[in-house]
């Protein structure tokens, strides 16, 4: 029980006035970010990153993880009310919370997708606060091949499992790590692929990837779509709240269907968004009500907030274990905490338990906080919605812009910025996924050294990969994951066959 | 998105798009393993040299990127039809985009406050099509507000220009 310990003390950490001040304002800034398009969990995370580094590190990570909590809820909000998914995790949540809120249930619906946020998010901390110890315990016999091992693991999970097709996800990775390798070598000391431009000297930072991809890219996307916002209202009374939760209960089945498919989309890099779409996809296969999803059903609304919210949270729990983040945003946090000098991994846990737990102890109070800000505030955040997009975008290209200047105080980021920009425009449509190419950019070093140090102990031999029990099982469930396309191909062409074939 | 209908007048049609992306893939995986080559791909005496771990990554990315172009060359018949974009919703992308790369250019030049009221004010005069006082207040006042927070409460400082270094920044 020194776990329970540990979290008691975290939440003295986290309890101070000052701490939860920066609660408050990382919760209000995520919901708006949330709301807004262009702007999501992770870019505006990178965004945000620059003005935390006076902090202490404590303090910045609440606050940046509320940033990404507030975003959570706030998706929800324009999904409901307006059709538009903010995020791209609630898009599942508009297939029934934008009908409830035609036919005048949008309280309800709000209700319903908040508190399931919730619920989903406070299973995975619970998750987070038994499981992370022990992952972390059990990675600190973690050599070069293991981590390295792992990581493959993570690369290739987004082959097998991604929506996109696997080609194109390769390609994605592979220009990420390319990206990545730009620059000084620290290994050798060599320069790499500057070509004599001195501005790529210190490489592709991801922050500017991730701004101008999910940002300025976002909003080109917006701009050829051409959305009006023309939503309903968004009143909402405590007594609705309560013969909404009132009604929850009865949905615990799929509930719990959603938080687990969420856990685990989120551990292994799947991701919020694909969690939520199995989610729903799952409910609606699974539930008497069925065959009326799409029409406002409110479980059509639990089920993808649910697992998008334990997704998203439980994307943390990889990311302070093994320092392998399982989405976007959680890349962006781990990158704040190398600037501030603090190595994800097993080690995080031993030497700064204060910042592990602090930040854990966080995820309780940041989700109750986040709950109680949007239920009450959520008529504002529709009136933001009503202001014209000629306003908004350029504001938040702007913003936009900053965000990646501050990064290194370098103009050529915000230059980059705009590629960048059009890459995300290219790559949405295109149906390139840019979570591996963003996570590869933050691991492509981590991922290089851990590669150079297993072939330097085995001076230059593969088979340090099947070595031991350990690294030779990661590895295989590695190449079965990134074979999976073709074996679940040959799968049903098998099982097509019999049939086809005629009974023997 | 995609429409099965044909293509009208100056819409953009998807192989093409997905081709030149698929080569650009290819081309920077091209990159990738010439410089691998130039800075060594081998073993040296202490170790794999800069270029071991980019030389492979630069062949995966040749091979994804030629299977995409060729998929799509094998395709190119079916594909006929499928639109990337249409004429009338590529017009918004690029009045988003230009004004936008005229931006960070004046960032470079101007610096970001004073680019920022010529960005949105522009940007609300002639696509919002606002009248002169909001406009002034909305891109006036989110300079100032950044230059507060920015300069003087977070201490993190942004591009400036002739403008700021005439009133004493």
């Amino acid at each position: 029980m020194e776990d329970l310990g540990n979290l008691i003390q975290g939440f003295a950490v986290a309890l101070t006035w000052k701490n939860l001040l920066f609660m408050m304002v990382g919760i209000l800034l995520g919901v708006l970010i949330g709301v807004l398009p262009g702007l999501g969990g992770a870019n505006g995370v990178a965004i945000l990153l620059p003005l935390t580094f006076s902090m202490s590190p404590t303090s910045a990570i609440i606050m940046l993880s509320c940033i990404y909590w507030g975003a959570l809820f706030g998706g929800a909000i324009t999904s409901i009310l307006f059709n538009i998914p903010g995020e791209p995790w609630s898009v599942a949540t508009t297939f029934d919370g934008y009908p409830m809120a035609q036919q005048g249930r949008a309280a309800e619906a709000m209700t319903a997708a908040f508190t399931s946020s919730f619920v989903g998010a406070l299973f995975a901390v619970i998750m987070i606060t038994f499981l992370a110890p022990l992952v972390a315990r059990f990675a600190l016999r973690f050599g070069p091949p293991e981590f390295f091992a792992v990581q493959l693991l993570t690369f290739c999970s987004f082959v097998g499992m991604g929506r996109e097709p696997p080609v194109k996800t390769i390609a994605a990775m592979m220009l990420g790590f390319a990206l990545a390798a730009v620059g000084l070598d620290t290994v050798t000391g060599q320069l790499r692929m500057t070509f004599g431009f001195t501005p790529l000297l210190q490489g592709f930072d991801f922050l500017i990837a991730v701004i101008g991809l999910f940002g300025l890219g976002e909003i080109l996307l917006t701009m050829e779509e051409g959305l009006s916002f023309k939503g309903k209202g968004g009143k909402i009374n405590p007594k609705i709240v309560w013969q909404t939760w009132k009604t929850l209960p009865q949905f615990w089945a799929t509930s719990l269907r959603a938080v687990l498919i969420g856990c685990w989309m989120g551990v292994t890099p799947g991701g919020a968004t694909p969690a939520s779409f199995m989610s729903y996809g799952m409910a609606k296969r699974m539930s008497k009500n069925g065959a009326k999803f799409g029409e406002g059903q409110i479980e059509g609304v639990v089920a993808p907030e649910t697992a998008a919210h334990a997704a998203g949270t439980s994307a943390l729990l990889p990311m302070l274990t093994l320092g392998i983040p399982g989405s976007p945003t959680a890349a962006v946090l781990l990158g704040g905490l190398l600037i501030w000098g603090l190595q994800p991994g097993p080690l995080l846990f031993v030497e700064k338990p204060d910042f592990v737990w602090g930040l854990i102890a966080s995820m309780y109070l940041g989700n109750i906080a986040g709950l109680l800000i949007v239920l009450t505030t959520v008529p504002w955040w529709a009136a933001i919605l009503r202001i014209p997009f000629a306003i908004i975008a350029p504001v938040i290209v702007v913003i936009c812009a900053i965000g990646a200047y501050t990064v290194h105080n370098n103009i050529f980021d915000v230059y980059m910025m705009v590629v960048f920009g059009v890459l995300g425009y290219l790559f949405k449509k295109l149906k390139y996924p840019l979570a591996p190419l963003v996570l590869a950019l933050v691991l492509g070093d981590m991922a290089e050294t851990a590669f150079r140090q297993s072939m330097l102990l085995s001076k230059g031999s593969l088979s340090i990969f099947w070595s031991n029990p350990l690294v030779g099982s990661i590895v295989a469930l590695a190449l079965v994951l990134l074979a999976w396309p073709l074996i679940s191909r040959v799968i049903s062409a098998l099982r097509a066959k019999p049939q086809a074939a005629a009974p023997a | 998105m995609t429409t099965p209908e044909g293509r009208a007048r100056g819409d953009i049609a998807t192989r093409w798009v997905e081709l030149a992306v698929a080569l650009l893939f290819t081309l920077i995986g091209a990159i990738v393993i010439a410089d691998s080559v130039r800075v060594g791909y081998t073993w040296a005496e202490d170790g794999p040299k800069a270029g071991y771990f980019p030389f492979y990554i630069g062949w995966i990315l040749v091979a994804a990127g030629a299977y995409v172009a060729l998929e799509t060359i094998w395709r190119w018949k079916k594909l006929d039809g499928v639109t990337f974009v249409t004429r009338d919703r590529l017009k918004p992308v690029f009045l988003m985009l230009l004004p936008t790369i005229a931006f960070v250019i004046l960032v470079g030049w101007l610096g970001i406050y004073v680019a920022a009221f010529i960005y949105i004010g522009g940007f609300m005069l002639w696509q919002g099509r606002y009248g002169w006082l909001p406009t002034l207040l909305v891109s006036a006042g989110l300079p100032i507000v950044l230059f507060l927070v920015f300069e003087l409460w977070f201490l993190v400082p942004l591009p400036k220009g002739p403008v700021e270094s005439l009133l004493g920044y």
